[in-house]
């Protein structure tokens, strides 16, 4: 159950993280689409909007999400995001859920340690497929401190609030370091040095999903 | 025989490389076009992807060649979901590596010579 703040997290707690993700990357749509207009292809608000409209529209019905695992959930929401996003983030983001949900396997309920493991094979996933180093102004630079500051918070006797929470708190710290850095993948990375001082697309908005999953994890 | 298959954000792109590739393969090569998004516009869409897969596969293996970003990105997803099926992505530039690809296809080269025979595009200098 997700009734407590410190409980794990069970396929309802995983819809409603999709849920969440979906509501806050919506509302900044806009901004994340003007910050991709500043040094990518001016998408990438629309495509995750899209994109994260239909992982909502793919998770299970109230019924079936009593009899589902959290890990399903993921991997169903990751598919529909490949599917429909239609940018580099499709496949990205996709493969991130996919595998943060094949990490949580068959267990009914994902407790603070498995979600921790799930968020390093996320990370896993995404710097094996786009080939990213944490430095390379993308979603690594958010994804890999959040990682780092939620196993570290476990390691000091924090709950699944507390954990995800330190997380979400060092994307956002992850991603706004990326303003200085010079971009080495994807578009931004034809301008050179012209892609310095900017705040990366793909990191802010890493940071609002692992926002909404402290968000779910916290609520009483 | 060897079938082979060109993702690209853009829907004439892909076909337009294909017919090029399909004239240099003599007519024989099986060349297959997946551009644009799900809705028709600029992006990718691994439903396209798979479907063109599905139509090239002549059951002697599947060459991918893609332009940039989500391509690239979407090529090795399918392939990373394709466990066992014999399906390579080309680190090659788009309308040389589909050439030479479908030149070699068309031999009834195997799917590792039509993949060398892509990558070898690249060494070809134009100045």
């Amino acid at each position: 159950m997700t009734g407590q703040a410190s409980a794990g997290l069970d396929a309802r707690g995983a819809a409603a993280w999709i849920r969440r993700a979906a509501e806050l990357v919506s509302a900044e749509a806009e901004r994340l689409t003007r910050l991709d207009a500043a040094i990518g292809d001016g998408d990438h608000g629309h495509n995750l909007h899209r994109g994260f409209t239909a992982a909502v529209a793919a998770l299970p019905g109230d019924a079936e999400l009593g009899e589902t695992r959290p890990g399903k959930v993921l991997i169903a929401a990751g598919r529909a995001i490949v599917s429909k996003t239609g940018g580099a983030s499709g496949p990205l983001y996709g493969t991130a859920l996919r595998r943060a949900g094949k990490a949580l396997g068959d267990a009914s309920e994902a407790d603070a340690a498995a979600v921790g493991a799930a968020l390093k094979a996320a990370l896993e996933g995404v710097q094996e497929l786009g080939q990213a180093n944490e430095g390379d102004k993308t979603m690594v630079d958010a994804l890999a401190p959040a990682a780092a500051a939620y196993a570290a918070a476990l390691d000091g006797g924090a709950d699944l609030a507390g954990s995800t929470r330190a997380a979400a708190d060092a994307a956002d710290a992850g991603a706004a370091a990326t303003v200085p850095m010079q971009a080495r993948k994807g578009r931004a990375s034809y301008l050179g040095p012209r892609s310095t001082g900017h705040l990366d697309p793909g990191a802010s908005s890493t940071a609002l999903v692992l926002r909404a999953l402290a968000d779910v994890t916290g609520r009483e | 025989m060897v079938g082979i298959v060109i993702i690209s954000h853009s829907r004439t792109l892909a076909e337009g490389v294909a017919e090029v590739a399909r004239a240099m393969g003599v007519g024989k090569a099986v060349v297959e076009p997946a551009g644009g998004d799900s809705e028709g516009g600029l992006g990718t869409s691994i439903d396209l992807v798979e479907d063109a897969v599905a139509r090239a596969d002549g059951g002697d293996g599947v060459l991918l060649l893609a332009d940039i970003g989500s391509s690239v990105l979407t090529a090795k997803m399918l392939i990373e979901d394709a466990e066992g099926e014999r399906i390579l992505l080309a680190d090659a530039p788009l309308v040389e590596g589909a050439v030479a690809a479908a030149s070699m296809a068309a031999t009834g080269a195997d799917l590792p010579a039509v993949h060398a025979a892509a990558e070898s595009a690249r060494e070809h200098r134009k100045t």
